[in-house]
């Protein structure tokens, strides 16, 4: 395992101008009679990566996999595989697997006939046939239930069934339609990662679908955040989190509060942001933000400071009232009302079992944060 | 006949699960089976039994014409005293005459031949139904049945005026030169088995429409997406799992045609040798009862086997669950 963790570190093709790109879409679009489902979009996904599609339902993630399978065609713009263009081959000459949402494991097959289906139908010799489906079974540990029929057994079984049927003819991509939906929270929590190791250890590209953050978040190398059909940012887990590129995304992932105002002042390195209300920021990473320009500065609630007394030397400091508290054990999360009515999540971490700076409800509070702990969102 | 046949055993299985399942104790509960049990005693047992009891009689021209007829004037002893003169003869003489055993054996040809071919004409048409936009669902079910609104006789003569020399087929076949002399359909085989698949394709339809319906499309994509062409995923996914509805359908077709006497009998005209019309014939023409009750026994344990093995199956379905 070690081994594998030295892989993933180093694994960054995005940031490689020479590396080949694997998985093209080019301009793809592709409508349901008047319903636009994927809007003109282009992304590139690199060989052995393990790539999320994250969005809300109805934004395309689904239709995009789809695509990649074969069952539906784009209406215009191209889709290519290791090089060759996909349109016109049919699912059953693709070298794409998909593991279904529902699993759709044929129910009048054992266990054991499900995962050879694919291997059989490629015609490979009986004795291959019977040597990899007890490598399958051994990978996904259901030796015992070789035998048994999809309705006896449980879903997280039939879930690695599922997982086995679809990596059983070692295709080139593993397209993952929500594969922990069905699954209840822990057992997901525990296949999340198995699905990491499985995809390290078989050197596949995982392509996977998922409307849950947290999973993209725990499994994929890059992300791909959707809406409406379009993609609103490719980036690694922790820049998606850290420089969201927009509005939409910066909302989308995780919990956020956002500032809304206008640059008054632009230096190099910082810019200083008015609010509606007149209260002013100055913070960093401001990109191309212009004086004059619209803005929001994002910031995660885990990094911004409550204190009753105003921090010195803290450049930016709002004084509000404590609103809500809630109290989750690991952490605390304070709710406080600024002066110009604007609510602000912070969250700190319960790192000492009695905090030195006890705050209630309705107490006068100061929430203060680095100049750098946000982003200047432009969209 | 047939359709008493068909109905009988399936409610008997019913009542039966509904004991085994719910062991019901209170009076209520023993209602609910003594009701179905006493219907199929009173329509289905004694009146088999009193046909049973004539096909062990002999032929008489008295009234009724046979003998003994059951005489309760003479006590238990002359009940008794008439029983010992009933006989097996009427089934050894079916077993003589070639004419019975042709006739069943041709009824069961006839039957799976035009069962087959109601399979063959009703998969694609539930198969179509079954993929249709769910809106349109309703509608095209609506249509396989509304030929029961007319009268079964009705559609039967129907066919004649299609099938006859100078009727509706030949007229058209003729005029657009196809053929230049009349085709001689009816009073054939070939017009029975258009007129059993016609008469009975809604019965194959409707099982065969409910049993592919419910399949998640999501199977088919999936054997698509291991490397089966549409034509491989249909025979290796689609077809097994529709087999509960494919048997259903084909008994239900093959087990009302073998006592098919309607449609033989219009159809089929006179050289066609199938048990119903012999039936009919012994019964009518020959006044024969207890030879023609002895026709009627058999055919019964003729149709037994198919329900027995339908009855087998379909526990074996639910059994698994599905």
């Amino acid at each position: 395992m070690k081994s594998l963790g030295s892989i993933r570190r180093d694994f960054a093709p995005w940031n490689d101008p020479n590396a080949k790109p694997y998985i093209r879409f080019e301009d793809v679009t592709k409508r349901f009679g008047d319903f636009t489902a994927v809007n003109n979009l282009s992304l590139t996904i690199y060989e052995r990566e393990f790539f999320a599609l994250l969005g809300a339902s109805g934004c395309g993630k689904s239709t995009l996999l789809r695509m990649l399978a074969g069952f539906e065609q784009p209406t215009s713009g191209r889709i290519l595989l290791d090089g060759e263009n996909l349109a016109g081959i049919p699912p059953y000459r693709r070298p794409v697997n998909m593991m279904f949402q529902s699993y759709a494991l044929f129910p009048h097959m054992t266990v054991e006939k499900n995962i050879a289906f694919g291997l059989k139908q490629e015609g490979m010799p009986k004795a291959d046939i019977e040597k990899r489906v007890t490598e399958m079974l051994k990978l996904v540990k259901l030796e015992p239930f070789a035998k048994r029929k999809p309705h006896q057994l449980s879903g997280g079984q039939r879930q690695r069934v599922a997982l086995a049927r679809s990596v059983a003819k070692r295709p080139k991509v593993l397209l993952l339609d929500e594969p922990l939906g069905a699954l209840d929270k822990k057992l997901r929590e525990e296949t999340q990662f198995e699905l990491m190791d499985l995809q390290q250890e078989l050197g596949l590209t995982f392509v996977v679908v998922t409307h849950d953050q947290e999973e993209a978040m725990t499994m994929a190398d890059r992300i791909a955040i959707m809406d409406k059909g379009e993609v609103m940012q490719v980036a690694t887990p922790a820049e998606v989190y850290e420089a969201p590129s927009s509005r939409f995304v910066a909302n989308f992932v995780g919990n956020v509060n956002m500032f809304e105002g206008k640059v008054a002042e632009r230096t190099d390195k910082t810019a200083t942001i008015t609010g509606s209300t007149g209260a002013q920021i100055v913070v960093e990473n401001a990109g191309e933000a212009k004086a004059g320009a619209d803005v929001a500065f994002a910031i995660r609630p885990e990094k911004i400071k409550v204190s009753s007394a105003k921090p010195e030397g803290s450049v930016n400091a709002l004084e509000g009232e404590v609103y809500d508290i809630a109290y989750l054990g690991d952490m605390t999360v304070y709710h406080v009302r600024l002066t110009d009515g604007q609510i602000v999540r912070a969250q700190s971490m319960n790192a000492a079992r009695v905090s030195d700076d006890p705050l209630t409800w309705n107490d006068r509070a100061w929430v203060s944060f680095r100049p750098d702990a946000g982003v200047v969102l432009m969209q | 006949m047939a359709g008493a046949t068909l109905s009988a055993p399936t409610t008997a299985n019913g009542a039966a699960a509904a004991q085994a399942t719910q062991q019901p104790t209170s009076f209520t509960g023993k209602l609910v089976i003594i009701i179905p049990y006493t219907f199929l005693l009173v329509f289905f047992l004694v009146p088999f039994f009193i046909v049973f009891k004539i096909s062990l009689s002999q032929v008489a021209i008295a009234m009724p014409p046979y003998t003994p007829a059951l005489d309760f004037s003479g006590g238990i002893s002359g009940v008794f005293s008439q029983l010992k003169e009933l006989s097996f003869d009427n089934y050894v003489f079916l077993t003589e005459d070639p004419l019975y055993f042709n006739a069943y054996v041709t009824s069961v040809i006839v039957a799976g031949i035009s069962t087959l071919l109601t399979l063959l004409v009703g998969y694609p048409i539930a198969y179509g139904m079954s993929r249709a936009p769910a809106t349109l669902r309703p509608t095209l079910l609506m249509l396989v049945i509304l030929p029961f609104w007319t009268s079964f006789l009705i559609r039967v003569y129907a066919w004649i005026g299609i099938l006859k020399p100078e009727g509706l087929l030949n007229q058209l076949l003729l005029s657009t030169g196809i053929i230049s002399e009349p085709l001689i359909i009816l009073n054939t085989y070939t017009a029975i088995f258009i007129g059993i698949v016609y008469s009975y394709l809604p019965f194959m339809v409707l099982p065969l429409y409910s049993a592919l319906e419910k399949m998640d499309y999501s199977l088919i994509e999936a054997a698509q997406d291991l490397g089966c062409p549409p034509i491989t995923a249909f025979w290796k996914i689609t077809f097994p799992l529709s087999l509960p509805g494919v048997l259903a359908g084909c008994l239900l077709v093959f087990i009302p045609a073998v006592g098919e006497f309607v449609i033989p009998d219009l159809l089929g005209g006179s050289q066609t040798l199938m048990i119903g019309r012999t039936l009919w014939n012994e019964f009518n023409a020959n006044r024969d009862w207890p030879v023609s009750s002895a026709v009627a026994v058999l055919l019964l344990l003729v149709l037994i086997i198919p329900i027995v093995i339908f009855q087998h199956a379909q526990a074996r379905a639910q059994e698994q669950g599905r």
